[in-house]
């Protein structure tokens, strides 16, 4: 075999896989409901049916989505306790409370959503249906809050002292509301709605460079733009809070994202290059003070460098790419978003040229592409703690001898579910063309010279 | 009561809603697909698809809540069952994952396939199957610790009759759950085929399913003698299960009072879960873990209940309202809406 049978590196491949796939799932989980939200929400305001259609062709896409988020989801978390039973077991005594509550918020969105769905035009007032999808939102945002907290704790573990190997003295709000909380979260959740606006304008963005003309498009695309512009640049703030969030309490990440050596004021910021094995840098970019003002807001701050930590406590350090990759595409699509609201919002520029749609289509890939490297970033600049100074990743894994049998498995399950999932989502929407809905529901659809 | 005692029975709550709502999905599965089969599906089709469709979400978040639960409130289960059900475990996941998965697109997406229905009637009958393991395994005798290593032994799970016989039980059960549970749901929307049909399937599967929990009842007390003589004690909760199926059986073949009757298999389930659950503490895995020993800390489990109980009141006028509008409008279940 390739690997050797080590159950530690293939539980580790498993969980990667699982949540790699989970989360783009989970992201658009998070991110559609407040779009469906707007999009309703505009309908009625300005009665424009184009709007409501939008929000009802955007639900029925979104059942298909959460129900691979949901089926990957439980996949998750039952895989917790299969592959990780060491440290679930440790996690369980500490962490146990926003995995509890997260269910709930599960629970809650998955009641409103069979309601909503289902009562399209059961109510004689719009606003009762519109009402219907708050608690869609809410439920979905809230999960994202309470498995956020569960990660922010693996980062900044507390809320807890171990005597002699023993968990006691438990207080899990505190293990909660730990110092990695407050960036994570408001990161992950606007990182969801940017993704999700993404997602859906680069489809707008697609039909139009296909030459569909109709200004229901149009409308899409300048809807989820507006709202992407808004996301993207709220995301680079709290990306930036990140940066310091993250020199305070686990520097050696931030050093190994940056290929930060020596301790030093004054740091460079480090874009691309190449590392060779005397940690000589080649071929890269540096923007000076850059990295001193991300951690610290100012060109002095003392940035601590990787020499200080011990060797084998140091993450790998191909995850600058990853962070690279993120901060670049970040920067991208708050670039593009913002130059289409301005273009639209000037009436003599054409935002619908085709250069400009080329990019907002891209840019739906690229979210995803950004949102999976800021995980790899994240979990993998952990490394080689699961929570973090407190427990190794080697000791947290099952000792079971099938693990890379069920990789198979699971590889193949994605394989099958991600295939079938795009088929259907493209069957479901040809089959029922936008013109032909807006015809069966006399909606006007008027045409764009 | 006792914390621990607080915490398993909220989870062994959960577990029997999930036991009665997936029962329901499960068997409306394989009911659908072999009703294709014989070329009846015209007759239970739409019923299946008016009540399924907006709640299937709803009850994979039962079974989500008793594993996240589990781990919350009893933390060393992780490590034990963890470590032993790596298998079986997973093979579950795939067949929830399919089976979920390929509802959703069955019924909102592709056209009617013949192979995603086999799929839906399959799943639902592997997937109680396979989650039987569990409880199987809790009994004692199927896992060995040797210096830390927790190891399921296969043959030993293969090669019992015990093991066979809950996964019997376990099929006709779900069988019976649902195809009553689906009488009544026809009774209401006035389908006097469907109706037909649903009520032949209820009273088929009556009789092997409480013959098949007293074959199982017995077999158990060859298997862990300690729990079998606690179910013994409880025996009243055993008389009120059967008095309630007897109940229920009764009213099915009479054509009357389907609600009632689907309450009192309810009960009839409701009876002899809690007596087994029961019996069986203080252990969740016999011999090696018992509740006092796996329990979380206290503070946590104070926050566990706290979060429960905020978490019901916010849940059960939403479930009220989800039912108010499916389950008991009756222009909807007659298909008016
Ligand atoms: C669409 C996705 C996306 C985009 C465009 C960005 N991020 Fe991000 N980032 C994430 C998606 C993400 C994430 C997936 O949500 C992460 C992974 C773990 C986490 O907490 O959030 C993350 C983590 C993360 C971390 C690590 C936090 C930690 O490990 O505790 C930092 C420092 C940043 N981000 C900074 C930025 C900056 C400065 C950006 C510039 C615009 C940026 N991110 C754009
Ligand atoms: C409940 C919260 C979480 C738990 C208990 C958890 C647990 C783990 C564990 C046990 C590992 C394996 C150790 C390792 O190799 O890093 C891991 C890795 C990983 N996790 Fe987390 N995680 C959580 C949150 C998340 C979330 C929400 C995501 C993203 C969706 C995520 C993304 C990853 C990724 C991508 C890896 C693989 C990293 C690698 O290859 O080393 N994690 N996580
Ligand atoms: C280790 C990390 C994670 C675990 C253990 C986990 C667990 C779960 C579980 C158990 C479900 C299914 C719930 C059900 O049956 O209804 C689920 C679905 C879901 N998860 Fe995850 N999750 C993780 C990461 C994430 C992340 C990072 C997000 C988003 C930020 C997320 C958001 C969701 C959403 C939104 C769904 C439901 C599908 C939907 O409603 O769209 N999860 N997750």
């Amino acid at each position: 075999m390739f690997f050797e049978n080590d159950p530690v590196l293939l539980s580790r491949i498993l969980t990667y896989l699982t949540l790699g796939f989970h989360a783009i799932f989970a992201t658009i989980g998070v991110g559609i409901p407040i779009m469906i939200a707007i999009a309703e929400w505009m309908g009625i305001k300005r009665n424009d049916p184009h709007y409501t259609l939008l929000a009802r062709r955007w639900a029925r896409g979104f059942v298909i989505t959460v129900a691979i988020g949901v089926v990957t989801g439980t996949a998750m978390g039952l895989q917790l306790s299969l592959l990780w039973p060491n440290f679930m077991q440790a996690a369980g005594h500490t962490i146990g409370l926003p995995m509890f509550m997260e269910v709930f918020a599960f629970f809650f969105e998955a009641i409103f959503l069979g309601i909503y769905l289902y009562t399209w035009d059961r109510f004689k007032s719009k606003m009762r249906h519109f009402l219907l999808v708050i608690p869609i939102v809410i439920g979905a945002t809230a999960s994202a809050f309470f498995i956020t907290t569960v990660n922010a704790f693996m980062n900044a573990p507390q809320g807890f002292e171990i005597v002699n190997g023993v968990v006691t003295n438990v207080n899990p709000i505190e293990a909660m509301f730990n110092p990695a909380t407050p960036t994570k979260i408001s990161h992950v959740i606007i990182t969801c709605y940017l993704t999700a606006a993404f997602v859906l304008g680069a489809i707008a963005a697609v039909k139009i460079l296909r030459g569909n003309k109709s200004v229901y498009h149009r409308k899409a695309l300048h809807m989820t733009m507006v709202a992407g512009a808004v996301f993207a640049v709220g995301t680079a703030v709290i990306g930036d809070l990140s940066g310091k969030y993250l020199h305070e309490y686990q520097p050696e990440k931030l050093a190994a994202a940056e290929w930060h050596f020596e301790t030093e004021t004054e740091a460079p910021l480090i874009l691309g290059g190449i590392i060779n094995e005397d940690n000589e840098i080649s071929y890269a970019l540096e923007i000076p003070y850059a990295l001193s003002i991300l951690a610290g807001g100012t060109p002095d701050t003392e940035v601590i460098g990787l020499n200080e930590f011990p060797e084998e406590d140091l993450p790998p350090l191909f995850v600058h790419y990853f962070f690279d990759l993120m901060v670049f595409i970040g920067m991208y699509l708050a670039a593009v978003s913002t130059l289409f609201v301005v273009m639209n919002w000037k009436k003599t520029w054409n935002a619908f040229n085709k250069p400009l749609l080329i990019m907002v289509a891209a840019g739906g890939p690229l979210a995803i592409v950004a949102m999976e490297s800021g995980w790899i970033f994240a979990e993998v600049g952990r490394q080689p703690w699961i929570l973090n100074g407190i427990m190794r990743t080697s000791e947290g894994a099952t000792t079971s001898g099938q693990v890379g049998l069920m990789l198979i498995l699971f590889a193949l399950l994605y394989t099958v579910l991600a295939v079938t999932c795009i088929g259907v989502l493209r069957k479901m929407f040809k089959r029922n063309p936008v013109e032909r809905e807006m015809y069966k529901r006399e909606i006007q659809n008027y045409e764009v010279k | 009561m006792s914390y621990e005692v607080i915490g398993i029975t909220v989870l062994w709550l959960f577990l029997y809603g999930y036991l009665i709502v997936a029962s329901v999905d499960f068997g409306a599965g394989f009911f659908s697909y072999y009703s294709k089969r014989t070329k009846k599906d015209h007759m239970i089709h739409p019923i299946i698809q008016r009540y399924l469709s907006p709640v299937w979400e709803v009850t994979n978040v039962f079974l989500v809540f008793f594993f996240i639960g589990i781990v919350g409130f009893f933390p060393e289960t992780a490590y034990y069952y963890g470590t032993a059900l790596l298998v079986p475990g997973s093979i579950a996941i795939i067949l929830l994952a399919i089976r979920g998965s390929y509802y959703a697109f069955a019924t909102y997406g592709a056209k009617e396939s013949n192979f995603y229905n086999f799929l839906y009637g399959a799943t639902g009958l592997l997937i109680p199957a396979s989650l039987t393991t569990v409880l199987t395994i809790s009994e004692g005798g199927y896992i060995t610790v040797e210096n830390g290593n927790v190891e399921l032994l296969y043959g030993e799970l293969f090669g019992s009759l015990y093991s066979w016989g809950v996964v019997a039980l376990a099929i006709v059960s779900v069988l019976f759950i649902s195809a009553s549970f689906l009488s009544y749901y026809a009774a209401r929307a006035k389908d006097e085929t469907a109706l037909k049909l649903l009520r032949t399937y209820a009273l088929t599967w009556a009789f092997p399913s409480i013959g098949m929990g007293i074959i199982v009842f017995f077999l158990l007390g060859g298997r862990n003698p300690e729990h079998f003589a606690g179910m013994l004690d409880l025996w009243w909760m055993f008389a009120i299960s059967t008095a309630a199926f007897a109940t229920a059986f009764t009213l099915i073949l009479k054509k009357r009072n389907y609600g009632i009757a689907f309450i009192m298999v309810m009960i009839q389930y409701f009876a002899a879960f809690f007596a087994y659950g029961a019996s069986h503490l203080p252990y969740l895995l016999y011999p090696y873990l018992t509740i006092y020993d796996g329990f979380t800390n206290e503070a946590m489990a104070t926050a566990l209940i706290i979060a429960f109980i905020a978490g019901l009141l916010l849940l059960v006028p939403s479930l009220y309202l989800l039912m108010r509008l499916f389950l008991f409008d009756a222009d909807y279940v007659e298909g008016r809406k």
